[in-house]
C-alpha cells in the first residue's frame, strides 16, 4: 500500500477500469456507429491504459482518462480508415438489448437519425456532457480543447437537434397545416 | 435564443404567428428536455448491458500477468 500507490494496487485499478467499461462502450458506439468496432476500441483502450498506467495520476478521474485514450485511438484510426464501415443504420438498434415499444421506437429512430446528422465534434461534445455526465471542463480535457469550445459545440448540437426534431414533434402535435408549413420552412438548414 | 428566419412564405401563413401559439422558449424547452432524455436513453441502454465477459476476462489476464512479471516487463504493449 505504501510502496507505490499508482501501480501497486492492481486491484483498484482493475476495478476502476471495469467500472468504466459500460460507459466507455456507450461512448465508443456513439463514435464509431458500429458495435463490434466499438468493442474493439474499448479493448484497445484498456490495453493501452494498462500499459501506461504509470502516466495515470492517482486521485484524478480514471474514467475521464480512459475516455481520452479511447477518443484518441478513435481519432487516429478514423484518420486512417476513413470510416469505411460506417453502418449508420441499425447500429444503435443492434446495440439495443431491450426493444422499445412501437411508438417510442419510432421516436427513437428519428432521434438517432437526427443525432447522426450532427458533425462528429458536436455529437461527441453533446454525448460527453449530456449523456456521460462529464463536466464541461472534463469534456474539454477529453477532447483536448478549450472549455468554451465544448460549450459552443454542445449548444450548436442542441440547437441543430432541436431544429431537426421540431419538424417531427410539430407533426406529433398535429397543428394546422399552415402552422406546420411555417415550422418546416423555418427549420431549413 | 435563435430567432426563426422566415423564408418566403405566402401571405396568409404569416398571420399564424407561431410564436404566439406554441413555440419559442416553451416549445424549445420541451424539445431540449426530450433531447436530453433520448440521449440518455440511447446511452444508458448500452451502459445497462454491463461489462461483457471479454473485458472481465481481458483485465483478469492482464492482472495475472502483472502479478507474475511483477514490475519488470509491463510495457511490452508499446
Amino acid at each position: 500500500m505504501s510502496r507505490d500507490p499508482s501501480v501497486r494496487d492492481a486491484m483498484p485499478v482493475r476495478d476502476a477500469m471495469l467500472a468504466a467499461v459500460p460507459s466507455l462502450r456507450a461512448f465508443a458506439i456513439s463514435l464509431s456507429a458500429n458495435v463490434d468496432r466499438a468493442d474493439d476500441l474499448v479493448q484497445e483502450t484498456l490495453l493501452r491504459a494498462w500499459a501506461n498506467i504509470d502516466s495515470f495520476e492517482p486521485g484524478t478521474n480514471m474514467s475521464a482518462w480512459l475516455f481520452t485514450i479511447l477518443r484518441n485511438l478513435f481519432r487516429s484510426e478514423y484518420r486512417k480508415r476513413r470510416r469505411e464501415v460506417a453502418d449508420s443504420d441499425g447500429s444503435y438498434a443492434d446495440s439495443m438489448k431491450t426493444q422499445p415499444e412501437q411508438s417510442s421506437r419510432v421516436e427513437f429512430e428519428e432521434f438517432r437519425e437526427a443525432l447522426a446528422k450532427l458533425p462528429g465534434d458536436q455529437r461527441e461534445a453533446l454525448i460527453l456532457v449530456g449523456a456521460s455526465g462529464f463536466s464541461y471542463e472534463e469534456a474539454a480535457m477529453i477532447c483536448g480543447c478549450a472549455v468554451g469550445t465544448i460549450k459552443s459545440r454542445v449548444n450548436r448540437a442542441r440547437t441543430r437537434l432541436a431544429e431537426l426534431l421540431s419538424i417531427e414533434s410539430i407533426e406529433d402535435l398535429g397543428p394546422d397545416r399552415e402552422l406546420r408549413a411555417v415550422f418546416s420552412g423555418s427549420s431549413g438548414s | 435564443m435563435r430567432e426563426r428566419k422566415q423564408p418566403s412564405l405566402p401571405e396568409g401563413i404569416m398571420d399564424v404567428q407561431p410564436s404566439s401559439v406554441r413555440t419559442g422558449p416553451a416549445l424549445n424547452r420541451d424539445i431540449q428536455t426530450k433531447i436530453g432524455q433520448q440521449l440518455r436513453a440511447i446511452y444508458d441502454d448500452v451502459v445497462d448491458q454491463g461489462v461483457p465477459d471479454r473485458f472481465v476476462e481481458l483485465l483478469r489476464n492482464l492482472d495475472r500477468e502483472k502479478g507474475k512479471g511483477d514490475r519488470g516487463d509491463e510495457d511490452s504493449t508499446e
